[in-house]
């Protein structure tokens, strides 16, 4: 597997800080204009930063102090794709309430609008006021949670790989659009929910869109370890993150797979600039906010210091700018020149898929027959 | 009185036989690049919105995939997200399935387009009970066919009551203050109904429009009503226009008993159009077309769905089967509206056509499956497009071009002009929202709606 030191970056809200919005720096009246968005992630790409994930999840926000209402993330990625090249496009979707089949064709299609840079964060809806959105179903323990989503991935892989690619044919001869032989029943059943297939929707430019994983309780690093080809972790130095990565390395392998196939991105919060930790004290008045990761509070060149040292324990990190945009401008104007300099990042756009800038190989259909069809 | 305004959707080819695969300018149902020229082109020439149909699952006949028509689309609200990214003005219109969906996350979704796009989108409501397609929902083929629009009326009822609990300007910062919201300007809602039982806090803002446009599609007595309801544009079927006026009394004439006017709704029955230099060149032109999308074996399928048994032993170039259909077989197509309320009678008809004309299979299917539409120069498809609407037969209509993506390139360069000179279509959009082009008011909000639904 080869490629270079990850960086990517997390878009929310109005920064990872709960009072982000409140900061003279902050766009509080845009958050909900896609041009904002459109504008946040190509600044992103005039760093060469390889991808953007936008979190989501139902119901409106209950941080104390902070922004209120989003939009649905995998359709804003959809908004930005025709707008930007190279980055890929990682929205959180969850699979606690909608439909697999649903998840399996907006992925999918969230591929073909954006030319093979999408990738898909799989999250769960924990919260009794999130069942009563819905109000279908109980809210359900973490492990039960994850084991749907377990399912749902399972499904959705299916569904990507139930056309093989060459199913259509438009073979004038026979008047035959496709060939039938090649699209494929996905006939999956579980204890939620069965799915017939095939998916809608013709195998997208990458196949298989790649899977984040949020690595953030034990049933979540299990399904990380059988379905992500990315995984985000939390960690405050070096040792605990290479503890949590060896961790996961050896579920992967249990679980069948390649440790090399898998990597493993630390969240770092980042704040950049002179002012970095007066803007700090300013919104912990306001808000005070506690993170579970790495957090770098200062100039460019530090964070430039903090990535090198990590680029030993994992494979990447994920920047959750404090405050957006200014953090984000920072990252890319002030801290990825540094990295470059130092051979860390490189000089050229990623891609142009997303599952080549992870170094991940197109893969086959599972259902592909082998050369010759009936 | 002054004259109508036309109005114009461009709809996306869909996966049936009106759609021409074979013909050597056909490009990908699936490249965006596709979905972009057929929205490009539809703005250029100032329609009132792009049209997007749904797919659950793909059709099978005789059991097995139905391949000898386009196969594959992608999912509706994503590609309208990413056709708002090029497009400015035109409006983004989408099927997306009442059933097999829940009324929190489709409200939630239909807001953010509406935000992405800047107040440009409607939502096509259909509903559908089959277990054919249920088989790929956690909720397959729960729903009795009788209360799909039961269902769909509470779905918009939910919908509507979410995207009411945001005022218009809840979203007002107070970065000294510290508050997001203006308070009081966001308010909880429960809603229970035979349906849905659901309550909490919307996500999402709504967008300019307040609610998306809604588009209703299905002429049975039951989707009138909703129609009239609850929709502002009513998708239908092309027919002549003495049928379409009786089509536009009947719906309008149900608008005042929910306190609406009947320039509330609008209709807009689907349409091919095919042109020519000359009448007779249009002519030509459409029978090619017709050639094309009845290909040997697509006559034999399209006969088997009456027959409802294998007939692929007859030649499609020779006569009818002699024998009578099954009747009893009438689903041997799956995921596809068929409506042969007696085949027995219909094959009987058909033959004796056939018989009398000397037509073989393909052409009496080329001739049976035609639906008609506009065929002839840009000037009296323009004459009879405007009679139409000036007559009450429609408000305007909805173009299904047979060739993707380019299918509407002719008829935005020939047709509109002549229309705009006629001063029936806009030269320019008024407006930024698909409200605005439309002529449509504000959205309707539930400000008296008590938060139950009769069971």
């Amino acid at each position: 597997m080869s490629r270079t030191f990850l960086l990517g970056v997390e878009l929310s809200d109005a920064g990872a800080h709960p009072a982000a919005w409140r900061s003279p720096a902050a766009e509080p009246h845009r958050l909900f204009d896609p041009r904002r968005w459109v504008d946040l992630v190509r600044t992103a790409q005039r760093g060469g930063l390889d991808l953007a994930l936008l979190p989501d999840a139902f119901g409106v926000q209950d941080t104390a102090g902070g922004v209120r209402g989003r939009l649905d993330a995998l359709l804003t990625a959809c908004r930005v794709a025709p707008l930007t090249e190279g980055i890929g496009l990682v929205p959180t979707v969850t699979t606690t309430h909608t439909e697999p089949f649903h998840v399996g064709k907006a992925v999918q299609t969230l591929d073909w609008v954006s030319r093979g840079r999408a990738g898909w964060e799989i999250a769960v809806s924990r919260t009794p006021a999130e069942a009563a959105l819905f109000g279908r179903k109980e809210a359900e323990p973490e492990d039960g949670l994850w084991a749907e989503a377990d399912d749902v991935a399972e499904v959705v892989a299916r569904l990507e790989d139930s056309w093989e690619d060459d199913a259509e044919i438009r073979d004038v001869a026979t008047g035959r659009f496709v060939d039938r032989n090649k699209i494929h029943y996905v006939d999956f059943t579980g204890p939620r929910f069965s799915v017939k297939g095939a998916s809608i929707t013709p195998r997208s430019p990458q196949g298989r869109p790649p899977v984040v994983v949020r690595a953030d309780s034990p049933a979540a690093l299990r399904v990380a370890a059988r379905r992500a080809d990315l995984v985000r972790i939390a960690a405050r130095d070096t040792a605990e993150a290479a503890r949590q990565r060896a961790e996961l390395h050896g579920l992967v392998e249990r679980a069948g797979r390649d440790p090399r196939q898998v990597a493993v991105l630390v969240e770092v919060v980042a704040w950049l600039g002179a002012d970095a930790p007066d803007r700090r004290a300013r919104l912990d008045r306001w808000a005070p906010a506690g993170f579970d990761t790495v957090e770098h509070v200062g100039p460019a060149a530090g964070l430039a210091d903090l990535v090198a040292e990590w680029s030993a324990a994992v494979d990447g990190v994920v920047v959750r700018p404090a405050v957006l945009p200014v953090d984000l401008d920072a990252l890319v104007d002030d801290v990825v020149p540094i990295l470059r300099e130092r051979g860390l990042r490189p000089a050229g756009p990623p891609g142009p898929t997303l599952r080549d800038t992870l170094g991940l190989p197109r893969p086959a259909g599972r259902y592909a027959t082998a050369g010759e069809n009936r | 009185m002054s004259r109508k305004r036309i109005h114009l959707g461009a709809h996306f080819p869909g996966v049936n036989n009106t759609t021409v695969w074979a013909d050597p300018r056909s490009r990908s149902q699936i490249d965006f690049t596709s979905f972009e020229h057929l929205a490009r082109t539809a703005e250029d020439a100032k329609f009132d919105f792009f049209f997007l149909a749904e797919g659950l699952r793909l059709r099978e006949h005789k059991g097995q995939l139905h391949e000898l028509d386009v196969v594959g689309r992608p999912d509706t609200l994503p590609v309208l997200s990413a056709l708002a990214a090029v497009t400015e003005r035109l409006g983004l219109v989408g099927t997306v399935n009442t059933t097999f969906n829940e009324p929190y996350e489709l409200a939630r979704q239909w807001a953010t387009l509406d935000l992405l796009s800047a107040g440009r989108a409607a939502w096509n409501l259909v509903t559908s009970s089959d277990a054919f397609h249920g088989a790929n929902f956690r909720r397959g083929g729960f729903l009795a066919h009788a209360d799909r629009y039961r269902r769909a009326a509470e779905v918009v009822r939910v919908a509507r009551r979410l995207w009411d609990s945001w005022d218009a300007d809840a979203v007002a910062p107070d970065p000294v203050g510290g508050e997001f919201l203006r308070p009081g300007g966001v308010r909880p809602f429960v809603h229970t109904g035979p349906q849905f039982d659901v309550r909490g806090t919307f996500g999402t803002p709504h967008g300019p429009q307040g609610h998306p446009v809604l588009f209703q599609a299905g002429d049975s007595a039951e989707g009138r009503d909703f129609a009239a309801r609850d929709a502002d544009v009513v998708f239908t079927a092309h027919s002549t226009v003495e049928a379409g006026q009786a089509f536009y009394a009947d719906v309008k004439g149900r608008l005042a008993a929910h306190g609406r006017r009947p320039e509330d709704l609008k209709i807009l029955p689907a349409v091919t159009v095919v042109l020519g230099d000359t009448e007779d060149e249009a002519r030509d032109r459409a029978r090619h077309i017709r050639e094309q999308q009845v290909s040997g074996p697509t006559a034999i399928a399209f006969l088997e769905q009456v027959w409802g048994r294998d007939l692929t032993a007859h030649d499609p170039d020779g006569p009818l089967p002699a024998e009578d259909p099954d009747p009893d077989n009438v689903s041997i197509t799956r995921g596809r509206v068929r409506h042969h309320r007696d085949p027995v009678a219909l094959a009987r008809q058909w033959r004796e056509q056939a018989e009398a004309n000397g037509w073989s299979i393909r052409e009496l299917v080329i001739q049976v499956g035609d639906r008609g539409g506009f065929v002839g120069t840009p000037e009296s498809v323009a004459a009879r497009i405007d009679d139409a609407v000036q007559a009450d037969a429609c408000d305007g209509y909805i173009l299904v071009p047979h060739l993707t993506p380019g299918g509407l390139d002719e008829f935005a360069a020939r047709v509109v002009p002549l229309l705009q000179e006629r001063g029936s279509f806009r030269a320019d959009y008024t407006g930024p929202t698909l409200r605005d082009h439309l002529g449509l008011g504000p959205a309707r909000r539930l400000s008296d709606d008590r938060g139950q639904v009769a069971g």
